[in-house]
């Protein structure tokens, strides 16, 4: 059943250190602001997991929260490359980070199987590619019908998935719509969902085929306008372009990063706090 | 390049944009790649579907996307599906006739480099993305389309990893299902697959463009066509219309241009 908080009380009731977490969002809502207050926490040895880690990730992994990446493409969209997750392969900055490597449709089927309750996914897939020679959770089987190879992989079931939302209504039930993603499969796959929402409405007004996780498999929804920045909510603002492509600069110096990173997150309490800070230094920027 | 109306890049998009054909189902990935296609849409393919791995199907953006996944393309899509539901039913379900990408390297058998450039898997010298949906999109799309800026760093002998082939071994003619031919689209030429080795061919040279240039720049033994043509120059409609949208899409994303 759904409860409402705030989302540092969410955060601290569910994301413990060492735990397999993900916060999906495929290019839209990305759960911006649940990543950051898990930064502010101090969380660590998580074992992230992806399709699509972004910006947000990158903060994390700067910051030392990770110690695995399950991923299948890491990469500031429409930008280029995320600068704290290649330096933490290439020289294992601020620590070692393990990877564990798939392609989308992959990491899509084994979210399904998660949700499904099955313990594995079957895809045609990776046909000549060596990323299961790196990676042994990819595995191929004879199919009993036809004898046709696929690839299997395991089914995932993060302890945590957090995704951002349009709305949810008064009882928790939660509104997706646009670019919906893998948010419902990721979130049917974990055993314990947290929900940022542009907005708590008194009714979702939505058609009977929507995308909707109904309030019982959600365990807190939390009220976050903008928490998907730089990212965009449909219907609601779009995406920061300027931001994601400031945040090529910001993250290329280890040192420039950390103490963005210090400034604006570390030393805010919340979401709010962090888009003030973040709009007190664009107008220095602007009347300098 | 004597021709100064066009640039070696415009050329590049016009070529691969010339090979999409109307009513074609096409797989599209982000920058050049989506750029073509939706040119092709704009000029002589006005029914292709377009689809993106967010979910995207028949979109029709005003402004190329800057990302997979933009408002835009949802907004003009016949319809948005999930990211399961996109590589299942669409793309593993065969309903793809073209899967258009780029890469950082591609090898003379098409197959591509999005993983690592240098140093080993575990200890790369530069880590890139990754895989995103090509290793399928390669193996299930009954074409491939591929556009990239020809250099010896990107047509290589050896890639550094292989991510997406779609053939089960290297000039093995056992294709995964669905894996037709490659077409390889550069700023220099357009190379087509041999079907018999799956070999990239050289079979069309850009305007003012020779051989030897192509044979300089590229990493591997280069085969040439016995049917070698020249592609025709960009007509002014294709190239009024190209840079229109890329004016519209530069003033859309506050001036942030679509990544290349």
């Amino acid at each position: 059943m759904a409860e409402f908080c705030n989302l540092r009380d969410a955060v601290s009731a569910l994301v413990k250190d060492d735990i397999m977490i993900a916060l999906e969002g495929f290019t839209h809502l990305i759960p911006t602001a649940a990543g950051q207050e898990i930064i502010r926490q101090r969380r660590r040895n998580l074992h992230l997991v992806r399709m699509t880690p972004d910006i947000v990730y990158d903060q994390m992994i700067g910051m030392g929260c990770a110690k695995r990446l399950t991923f299948s493409w890491g990469g500031n969209p429409g930008v280029g490359s995320l600068h704290r997750f290649r330096e933490a392969i290439q020289s294992g900055f601020p620590n070692h980070l393990a990877i564990e490597e798939h392609s989308h449709a992959d990491m899509a089927a084994r979210y399904q199987a998660g949700a499904s309750g099955l313990p594995f996914a079957i895809l045609r897939g990776y046909v000549g590619s060596d990323l299961p020679l790196h990676n042994s959770n990819i595995r191929f089987i004879d199919c009993p019908f036809t004898g046709e190879t696929l690839a299997a992989t395991p089914a995932l079931s993060p302890d945590v998935t957090i995704i951002h939302a349009q709305c949810a209504d008064q009882r928790g039930n939660v509104l997706i719509h646009g670019i919906i993603g893998i948010q419902k499969e990721a979130a049917l796959a974990a055993r314990h969902v947290i929900v940022t929402v542009e907005k708590i409405v008194d009714s979702l007004n939505a058609p009977v085929n929507a995308c909707i996780l109904p309030h019982w498999v959600v365990d807190y929804v939390c009220e976050v306008p903008g928490g998907a920045h730089p990212s965009y909510a449909h219907g609601y603002y779009e995406r920061d372009n300027a931001f994601c492509k400031r945040w090529d600069g910001i993250s290329k110096d280890r040192e420039l990063f950390l103490a963005w990173m210090e400034r604006h997150i570390l030393n805010t309490g919340d979401f709010a706090e962090f888009r003030a800070s973040l709009e007190a230094e664009n107008h220095l920027d602007l009347s300098a | 390049m004597s021709d100064q109306r066009y640039t070696a890049s415009e050329m590049m998009t016009i070529v691969a944009a010339r090979g999409v054909t109307n009513h074609t189902v096409c797989f599209v990935g982000i920058g050049i790649p989506s750029a073509a296609a939706n040119l092709a849409r704009l000029t002589h393919a006005p029914d292709v579907v377009l689809i993106y791995e967010s979910g995207t199907i028949g979109a029709k953006p005003t402004v190329l996307p800057l990302s997979i996944g933009d408002g835009e393309l949802a907004e003009t899509a016949d319809t948005v599906v999930s990211v399961p539901e996109i590589f299942r039913y669409w793309l593993q379900g065969g309903r793809v006739d073209v899967g258009f990408l780029g890469a950082a390297q591609v090898d003379k058998y098409g197959r591509l480099n999005t993983t690592i450039i240098g140093g080993s898997y575990e200890k790369p010298k530069v880590r890139l993305p990754g895989a995103g949906g090509a290793p399928e999109i390669a193996t299930s799309a009954r074409e491939v389309w591929l556009v990239l800026k020809h250099s010896k760093r990107t047509l290589v002998d050896q890639l550094s990893f292989v991510t997406s082939s779609g053939y089960l071994d290297r000039s093995d003619s056992r294709r995964a299902r669905g894996r037709g031919r490659t077409t390889l689209v550069t700023d220099l030429c357009v190379m087509r697959s041999d079907p018999e080795t799956n070999e990239l061919v050289l079979s069309a040279l850009h305007p003012h463009v020779t051989v030897e240039q192509v044979r300089e720049h590229t990493g591997w033994k280069l085969r040439v066509s016995d049917e070698l043509t020249i592609s025709d120059p960009p007509t002014e409609n294709e190239l009024y219309v190209l840079r229109d949208l890329q004016e519209r899409t530069l003033r859309a994303h506050d001036g942030e241009a679509v990544n290349e």
